[in-house]
């Protein structure tokens, strides 16, 4: 079941070179919302059994040295699978009208990039994560670079270059922990690590850690290895974009959680306080750059920056409600700042332009548009009863049990988000509609209010009832967290022992 | 002394060197008495050549042994080779027969010297005594010589020959000082019997047997454009007609890799820890220079051949390796990197048209739009190059690595896998160009390409692919093959 959902976009890939340029389209919004459903049936049985690997798949791809076809869905990969299913309908909905030249290699390598995407995130074999993560890259460089704007050779170009970068370094971590262990298999190398059958050295341990960290550092974006995105995002058409930032980000804090910390818990705990600390710099950093953009895509693609900061302070509190909520905010922020570009690229499909001060007044002719943008503003400054409150919070609480002055600091971040989301608001929305704005600023069509409606409902669903949401992500993190925290030197003053879902339906 | 003369199993073992001699021979015969609108049978008539010298190759590898008194061995290694420098072989002149027509040079002397080069090289990966190795190194050499000036009223073509001859030969010269060294110090020029000699109590001073491997080395380092002797290639490349560049950077560089590979790897084997870190520097310095390089270039053959360079060091990093696996490594890579490569120049072939009017990078502008199908192939050939995974570019860095890794190689390492993400940076120039940039003149007339040169781009790809989506039976055979 699992394999069809992993499958069904490279066919559809496939399909699309075959099919007719002008169905193509059709026929990759068809495939997609397929695979979107057929994702759905992924929640049941692994929401049962989050702490196992559900869906399991473990054939040959090569005999010697032994690299297999290993995929399975646990908790923590199961909603990052789901986003990505569910994004992918959305940006081909979003690019309806906007694209208009070689369509059918535009929906094509959508398609690829979510056969990678869900790739990177189910893959059990190390070797089979690597492959993913880099086929994954392809596609998006050709969707910048062809369907870009102006700078998009040169963003492609940077985005390419610093994801490989940070990439072959894995590589040769992965190659170093297959000649210790004599496996590609993720599960398999774990337990030999915890076993102590197979035994890394301090040193060892740490360059490891940092060839994984620095490779996923780059993708997240950690500071100050952010400076592709904004580049990247500006760039990059509006499905583009909305890809980049719900999923391909996600790659990067996913790899940390999935196997920075797991594998390397001891390096993890002692390189914590000054990744923590880049992270606080990214959150106040990114949000400060923020306040400042004329251009949107910028403004958000900063945002983005900060946000993330949130979800590796998270990650690297070790505690159990940083963890939940570092994954639940890659949710959220998949979803807020989705819609955030997706609504950025309705305006400019609109007025053709992405600078703030080419608007004002858009209220009056759009205001559908308007509220709508207003939603998903509140929630992206993490608004209480929208999603992103509930992972900033746990995060911020998470890390006070950490490091008090973490929080102090990341707080700040929180605020300036209100302040650089609210003031893009107003001049964008508020104030007098010039004549010429108002003529070309036609309110939302049924094509976008459908592309646009399951996010709305998501971050209310997300930001209220938590529950269905939560579960499996805690445990699988509890999981996670009890070997971590059970060798090293637990950074967490106090460590929490209950899942933290409950304290949440609590303080509120 | 007895005269053993050779056995008909010997002779079956030759047998793909021997229809090949024929064939050429009987080509240059031909080629005499032919009309002029008759001489295009030359082209298949050296590939049905080829595909039996393939079958016999094949053939011979299920039966491994030595010939002629011990002067050839017809081991997995050298079968796999041998195999390897005739499908080079096939898929040359499939990329050349439509460049010959173009170019109005369908003589039958190109397909003779093509043939006559691919002996030389059979000659050399299956040879187990010095001699035999030069004596391959000359057949081989000498016909690429010629091949670089096929088109003697070409400026470009006179360059590329000139240099090539007399860097060549100086190089040469090199080896067979080197050669008549060992044969001072040891009395022998067979390889087991110098390993022999050179191990143990009695073995002659290092210094002299490092002295005379490192005569070889220049030799053959000239061969595989290691640095530093790797100044010839940029201008052999970009002067050659591009058919035969596509075949100069595969075809005699997999021959002198597999002969470097064997040489170092058994007779030299117990004088390891002195060439080992020789190898180890030549393999960095070459990664840089041809990466750093490449970056520079306009010239897409110019590119190409740093980019030969560039993967000259990644191969050296496997012998560096000096171990079962890195010369199994040594196997793939240069199976991968032959179907990308040639693949690649043939898409430059085609895209150059008459006179190689267009072989800038800037020309291959809207490519993506205008030959989607072209364009797609050289995406291929480029992501392999780069080294995606899904295709053969990227196996062969990872075994190569792995081979690194696995004797302890850590920063040799390290250092080769960040200039490969380097080296990205100038093959997605190219992509840049073909699928973001407006068509222009350069690409507004190109027609599609021809039947024989589609056979060509094709079948690289799809090895390309094969190699990087189901690498194993590839590899299993360069394990089984592989030197320790």
């Amino acid at each position: 079941m699992f394999d069809l959902v992993l499958f069904l976009p490279l066919l559809g890939f496939l399909a699309l070179l075959a099919l007719p340029e002008t169905i193509s389209r059709k026929a990759a919004l068809a495939i997609s919302v397929v695979i979107f459903l057929l994702s759905l049936g992924l929640i049941g049985p692994v929401t049962a059994n989050p702490g196992e690997y559900n869906f399991v798949t473990n054939a040959t791809w090569i005999d010697y040295p032994p690299i297999h076809y290993h995929v399975g869905i646990d908790g923590l990969s199961l909603w990052l699978v789901v986003l990505t299913t569910l994004l992918t309908p959305i940006a081909i909905l979003v690019s309806w009208k906007y694209i208009d030249q070689r369509v059918k290699m535009f929906y094509a390598f959508l398609l690829l990039l979510e056969f990678g995407v869900i790739g990177v995130f189910a893959s059990l074999d190390l070797f089979l994560f690597y492959v993913f993560w880099e086929v994954s890259l392809v596609p998006m460089y050709f969707l910048i670079g062809i369907w870009g704007h102006e700078r998009r050779i040169y963003a492609a170009v940077k985005f390419f270059l610093y994801t490989m970068a940070g990439s072959v370094l894995m590589l040769a971590a992965i190659v170093y922990l297959y000649n210790l262990t004599g496996s590609f298999d993720y599960t398999a190398i774990l337990e030999q690590l915890q076993s102590g059958r197979a035994v890394l050295t301090a040193q060892a341990q740490t360059l490891l850690f940092l060839a994984f960290f620095f490779s996923f550092a780059v993708k997240v974006p950690l500071f100050p290895l952010h400076t592709w995105l904004p580049d990247a995002h500006v760039e990059a058409p509006t499905a583009g974009s909305i890809m980049l930032a719900s999923v391909m980000l996600k790659m990067g804090t996913y790899g940390l959680v999935r196997f920075c910390l797991p594998l390397f818990p001891e390096a993890a705990h002692k390189h914590a306080p000054w990744i923590a600390g880049l992270a606080v710099v990214g959150i106040v950093y990114g949000a400060l750059v923020a306040l400042v953009q004329p251009n949107m895509k910028k403004l958000v693609a900063y945002s983005s920056v900060s946000h993330l900061g949130f979800v590796v302070l998270g990650v690297f509190s070790f505690t159990q409600a940083g963890l939940d909520g570092a994954v639940y905010q890659m949710l959220n922020h998949g979803i807020s700042t989705g819609a955030l570009f997706m609504l950025v690229g309705f305006l400019y499909e609109r007025r053709h332009s992405l600078e703030i001060s080419a608007y004002g007044g858009v209220a009056t002719p759009a205001p559908q548009l308007a509220i709508i943008f207003l939603i998903t503003t509140l929630a992206s400054i993490g608004l209480p009863m929208l999603n992103n409150f509930v992972g900033e919070f746990l995060v911020l609480q998470g890390a006070a049990q950490a490091n008090f002055a973490w929080v102090v600091f990341a707080a700040i971040g929180v605020i300036l988000s209100a302040c650089y989301m609210l003031w893009l608001y107003q001049r964008t929305f508020y104030g007098r509609a010039s004549h010429e704005l108002s003529h070309h600023m036609p309110d939302l069509n049924t094509r976008e209010w459908i592309a646009a409606l399951p996010l709305l409902i998501l971050m209310v669903w997300m930001g209220t009832y938590t529950q269905s949401f939560m579960p499996p992500i805690s445990a699988q993190n509890a999981r996670i967290l009890e070997h971590v925290n059970k060798g090293g030197t637990a950074l967490a003053k106090t460590p929490m022992k209950a899942p933290a879902v409950k304290e949440v339906a609590d303080a509120r | 002394m007895p005269v053993n003369l050779p056995t008909s199993v010997e002779y079956f073992r030759f047998l793909p060197e021997i229809i090949l001699t024929i064939a050429g021979v009987v080509i240059m015969l031909l080629e005499a008495v032919l009309d002029e609108d008759r001489k295009s049978i030359f082209g298949p008539f050296s590939l049905v050549a080829l595909a039996l010298s393939l079958g016999a190759a094949i053939a011979a590898s299920s039966d491994p042994g030595t010939a002629f008194s011990n002067m050839l061995i017809i081991d997995g290694f050298g079968s796999f080779f041998r195999v390897l420098v005739t499908v080079v072989g096939i898929l040359a002149v499939f990329s050349s027969m439509e460049y010959l027509a173009r170019e109005k040079a369908n003589g039958g002397e190109y397909y003779a010297l093509i043939l006559f080069s691919i002996v030389g090289q059979c000659i050399m990966v299956t040879a187990n005594e010095l001699i035999m190795v030069f004596v391959g190194l000359e057949v081989s050499s000498i016909a690429s010589y010629v091949l670089a000036g096929y088109l003697r009223d070409d400026k470009r073509n006179n360059e590329s020959a000139l240099k090539y001859f007399l860097l060549g030969s100086f190089a040469t010269a090199f080896l067979l000082y080197g050669v008549s060294w060992i044969y001072g110090i040891t009395g022998s020029t067979n390889l087991q019997l110098i390993r022999q000699s050179l191990e143990g109590a009695g073995a002659p001073a290092v210094a002299v047997t490092g002295a005379a491997a490192a005569l070889m080395f220049v030799g053959l380092g000239f061969k595989i454009s290691a640095a530093p002797f790797q100044i010839w290639a940029p201008d052999v490349y970009q002067g050659a007609p591009a058919p035969v560049s596509a075949f100069l950077s595969v075809g005699p560089k997999a021959a002198a890799f597999a002969i470097l590979a064997r040489v170092f790897m058994t007779a030299f084997g117990s004088i390891s820890a002195r060439w080992e870190p020789v190898f180890w520097t030549c393999a960095l310095a070459t990664m840089i220079i041809g990466n750093f390089a490449a970056i520079q270039q306009t010239n897409i053959k110019r590119m190409l051949a740093y980019s030969s360079i560039a993967h000259a060091g990644y191969v050296l990093v496997a012998i560096t390796a000096n171990s079962g696996i890195g010369s199994a490594a040594v196997m793939f890579y240069m199976a991968a990197y032959a179907l990308t490569n040639i693949g690649a120049f043939a898409v430059v072939t085609h895209v150059a048209r008459k006179g190689e009017k267009y072989v800038e990078i800037e020309d291959f502008a809207g490519l993506g739009q205008r030959m989607p199908g072209l364009a797609a192939m050289l995406t291929i050939f480029l992501l392999s190059l780069i080294g995606v995974p899904l295709t053969g570019g990227f196996f062969g860095k990872f075994y190569i690595f792995k081979a690194a890794l696995d004797s302890h190689l850590t920063w040799l390492t390290v250092l080769g896998l960040l200039n490969s993400a380097v080296a990205a940076y100038y093959y997605l120039r190219i992509l840049v160009v073909m699928y973001f940039k407006e068509p222009g003149e350069s690409t507004a007339d190109l027609q599609p390409a021809g039947a024989t040169l589609s056979i060509a781009v094709y079948a690289c790809a799809l090895g390309t692919l094969i190699l990087g989506i189901m690498p194993g039976w590839v590899l299993d055979l360069a394990n089984k093959a592989a030197l320790k």
